[in-house]
């Protein structure tokens, strides 16, 4: 290894005052995309989210063929897709950010590839006959994705990943018949605890 | 303690900023918002324009800076009327909330001008 040589003082350049107006308008952006991040989840839509879970888990127990379930978590699933995308974007909207900026772009990529896999893994399973696995593995992979796509968010959203991830562990290692219950205590217990703390904390 | 030193230091900085480096005319000229152009002070209200209000820990945590400095810059912001603080109590615990008010938004929105002009102002030339 060569030793290096201090460096020699930098010449100081004039910047040009173009250059320091466009850096304070770059650090302003950029201050306020992360700033937005505090709002880009939205409480409500979590509680509200919750509630139809604990519907669906309701209406799924009562279900005889896995198709039926299936089916049943499935419609439950669109309605929670439908109902997050709504509250996100009223909640982004009403904060001056896009959903489609920095921080609701770094959450789609993160959070949308262990969603994929859950869906194609939903499919192999239920051609395997293994749905009683499926609960289990939803929790983990929908826990995944909280983690990942709340990694710039704050703290609480990937918490609540992180919980979701150790239900969805200990769903893996329990009896089928246990899933409802265990979806119910995920998709309804989570997001509606952790979506009333948010919706109080951060505004929505 | 070391929130204090911070806060001195940074009193210090503005005290030797002024008497020191003479303001560029360019930007005399046109009255530049010495207030919001301090880079912390500038963070702290751009954050307050995204949100409806950010507590001191949310804003600490967000912007990576210190108790003392947080505090000294959110004090002369408060000052300037740009920003409204709130104090209250969350279990036991003393809670202080930050907003932004209409002046402060004002102060940004021209500080914004500004700096658009600047930029336009270089380009024609």
């Amino acid at each position: 290894m060569s030793s290096h040589q201090p460096l020699p003082p930098r010449p100081r350049d004039p910047v040009a005052l173009d250059d320091r107006a466009r850096d304070n308008l770059r650090f302003i952006r950029e201050t306020m995309e992360r700033a937005g991040s505090f709002t880009a989840v939205p409480g409500w839509g979590g509680v509200a989210m919750g509630i139809t879970a604990f519907g669906a888990a309701a209406i799924a127990a009562r279900q005889d063929t896995p198709l039926a379930w299936l089916v049943t978590w499935m419609i439950e699933a669109t309605a929670a897709i439908a109902i997050a995308s709504w509250t996100t974007y009223t909640k982004a909207r009403e904060s001056g950010g896009s959903l489609f900026s920095g921080p609701g772009r770094r959450f789609v990529y993160s959070f949308a590839p262990p969603i994929f896999v859950g869906a194609l893994l939903t499919l192999f399973l239920v051609r395997a006959g293994l749905t009683g696995t499926i609960a289990g593995m939803w929790l983990l992979l929908y826990g995944t994705a909280v983690v990942t796509g709340g990694a710039f968010s704050i703290r609480i959203v990937p918490l609540m990943g992180l919980c979701f991830m150790v239900l969805g562990a200990v769903a893996l290692f329990s009896p089928a018949s246990w899933s409802n219950a265990l979806l119910a205590a995920g998709f309804g217990g989570f997001h509606v605890i952790f979506g009333a703390v948010i919706a109080r904390k951060y505004g929505g | 303690m070391a929130a204090k030193s911070n806060a001195a230091r940074v009193e210090r900085d503005e005290k030797s900023k002024r008497s020191v480096a003479p303001a560029r005319p360019a930007e005399n000229a046109t009255n530049l918002d010495r207030l919001i152009h301090e880079r912390t002070r500038l963070a702290i209200i751009s954050a307050l324009a995204v949100n409806d209000s950010l507590t001191f820990n949310e804003l600490k945590q967000l912007l990576s800076v210190t108790d003392g400095n947080l505090s000294v810059h959110a004090r002369k912001l408060e000052d300037a009327g740009y920003i409204a603080c709130a104090k209250s109590f969350a279990n036991r615990l003393p809670k202080t909330e930050y907003r932004l008010s209409a002046a402060g938004r004002r102060a940004l929105e021209k500080y914004l001008d500004h700096m658009e002009a600047l930029i336009r102002a270089t380009r024609e030339r």
